[in-house]
């Protein structure tokens, strides 16, 4: 992309009816640290980069919990996140107070997008920079949405946002059919892996990633370090690229998909 | 020329009473269950006793309606408390934003007469007694509702401390144990259920310690 005389205002349409300004904006988004979602049936999974901006410093927050049912990690300008964050809280606490029941994520998802859309049609404002995954549980089941600078929500099976989020993707298109059907500890194995595909290279470990489950019968919550760094430490031993190999106890739906994948899994998924 | 009188009421007493004993390391908040409304019985299973915080619970008499609309209000302040937080509210921290709740509607007050209790931040045992706009003190026991004048005088005389000028000042706490406390409670709402008419059903007993919150019932006279 570069600088042309239709790019100065949100309000200003390019003759090929482009909002230079809103791309802008979700480039903004490519630039933060990835954040990754992914789901089955009962369960959603966000699983994040945790990048500091130096050794001396802590990292941001990336991922919030809304309400017991309710998620989102972000990626992009984190202040933007965060008040974004405070918004959705709200929403869901008017809500529960009003209806006594929770905010359906499909309708906070719309109300999300609709306060971004707000932000590409004033002159004064401007669209906001952040990517939302949002993840939530309602009377269907599981689900998992995209909310852009744009306006525009998309619901996933898996999607991956921010810097390098190309790789994760890569791998979630080769796995996301077998999702629907996945455990919840498959689901964070994938997650995790998604992770480390981001990483080109670097070791993977708790410090610098963050997870977070919610599922039917599971309140949303970040899982601490140390199960992380376990759940890790579990599938390092197996190795680089293989598939999530059946632990004690675990369906037969593992053993027949590990045969097929395991040929595909060779090409290594850095290789874009 | 006489003063015009309002022929409606926004406020309608449901009566009940409420106690609530603050011990070393616990504490004992009681409710009866019975919802009246003049002469006659709503029902003889409603709670009066709410979880606001983990170690934080509060008991009120008084209008169901306001009672309720407080309650809720409360609840979702404190999740909004822990969002920013990230913690749960004190026992303290709730007293005083009840409190602070209850001033809010000073001109049009919640007909709601609470006691608070729980654990406070060292774990002892804490009871925050209020008005219903939103005066309130830090005491070792309290009772609120249509028998807390049969009530208190038996509590004063079961559990007050002597007079500070004449011994040396003494801790707000009880110095009972949990079961000798839920037995009082017990009995005292026995007593009370005899003359205050209000007042019986069933008694709904909430115990808050280190371990947890439990809950206890107890049978009351019907009539």
């Amino acid at each position: 992309m570069f600088r042309n005389q239709y790019d100065t205002d949100v309000t200003t349409w390019s003759p090929a009816g482009r909002l230079f300004q809103v791309e802008y904006a979700m480039e903004a988004v490519k630039q933060g640290s990835a954040a990754i979602g992914l789901r089955s049936k009962t369960h959603v999974v966000l699983a994040c980069v945790n990048k500091a901006s130096s050794e001396l410093s802590s990292h941001q927050k990336k991922i919030f919990k809304v309400d017991d049912h309710i998620g989102v990690a972000i990626a992009g300008l984190t202040a933007d996140g965060r008040v974004l964050s405070r918004y959705m809280r709200n929403e869901c606490i008017n809500y529960s107070f009003t209806y006594e029941s929770p905010l359906p994520v499909g309708r906070l998802v719309v109300q999300l997008a609709d306060k971004a859309q707000v932000c590409t049609q004033r002159s004064w404002k401007r669209p906001y920079g952040v990517g939302l995954l949002v993840v939530g549980l309602d009377e269907l089941g599981a689900h998992l949405y995209y909310n852009c600078p744009s306006g525009n929500y998309f619901e996933y099976q898996a999607f991956a946002i921010g810097s390098r989020s190309q790789a994760a993707k890569t791998y979630l298109e080769r796995r996301f059919e077998n999702f629907t059907d996945s455990s919840r500890e498959d689901l964070i194995k994938d997650a995790l892996i998604s992770v480390r595909e981001t990483l080109q290279g670097e070791k993977l470990k708790s410090s610098i990633c963050t997870v977070a489950v919610v599922g039917i019968g599971e309140a949303f919550h970040i899982l601490d370090q140390e199960t992380v760094q376990q759940l890790i430490d579990a599938f390092e031993i197996v190795g680089e690229d293989e598939p999530p190999v059946p632990e004690v106890g675990d369906a037969e739906a593992d053993q027949g998909e590990a045969a097929a994948p395991a040929a595909e899994e060779g090409a290594a998924p850095m290789d874009i | 020329m006489t003063k015009q009188q309002a022929n409606w009421s926004p406020y309608d007493n449901n009566g009940g009473s409420c106690v609530a004993i603050a011990g070393a390391d616990y504490c004992v908040i009681a409710a009866d269950t019975r919802m009246s409304t003049g002469y006659n019985i709503l029902t003889r299973e409603c709670s009066k006793i709410t979880k606001l915080a983990d170690k934080c619970m509060m008991a009120s008499s008084g209008f169901q309606a306001d009672v309720k609309a407080l309650q809720k209000l409360l609840a979702a302040r404190h999740l909004i408390y822990q969002h920013q937080h990230n913690k749960q509210m004190s026992c303290p921290a709730m007293a005083q934003l009840l409190s602070n709740t209850l001033y809010y509607k000073r001109f049009f007050p919640y007909y709601s007469f609470n006691v608070l209790g729980g654990l406070d931040s060292e774990g002892k045992g804490c009871v925050y007694t209020y008005d219903a706009v939103g005066s309130y003190e830090r005491v070792g026991y309290s009772s609120q509702g249509s028998g807390s004048t049969l009530i208190m005088p038996f509590l004063d005389n079961q559990l007050k401390s002597p007079s500070p000028l004449l011994l040396p000042a003494q801790d707000a706490v009880t110095p009972l144990s949990e079961s000798e406390a839920v037995d009082l409670v017990k009995t005292v709402f026995a007593s009370a259920t005899e003359r205050d008419i209000y007042t019986g059903d069933k008694l709904e007993i909430v115990v808050v310690n280190a371990e947890g919150i439990r809950s206890e019932y107890m049978d009351l006279r019907k009539d």
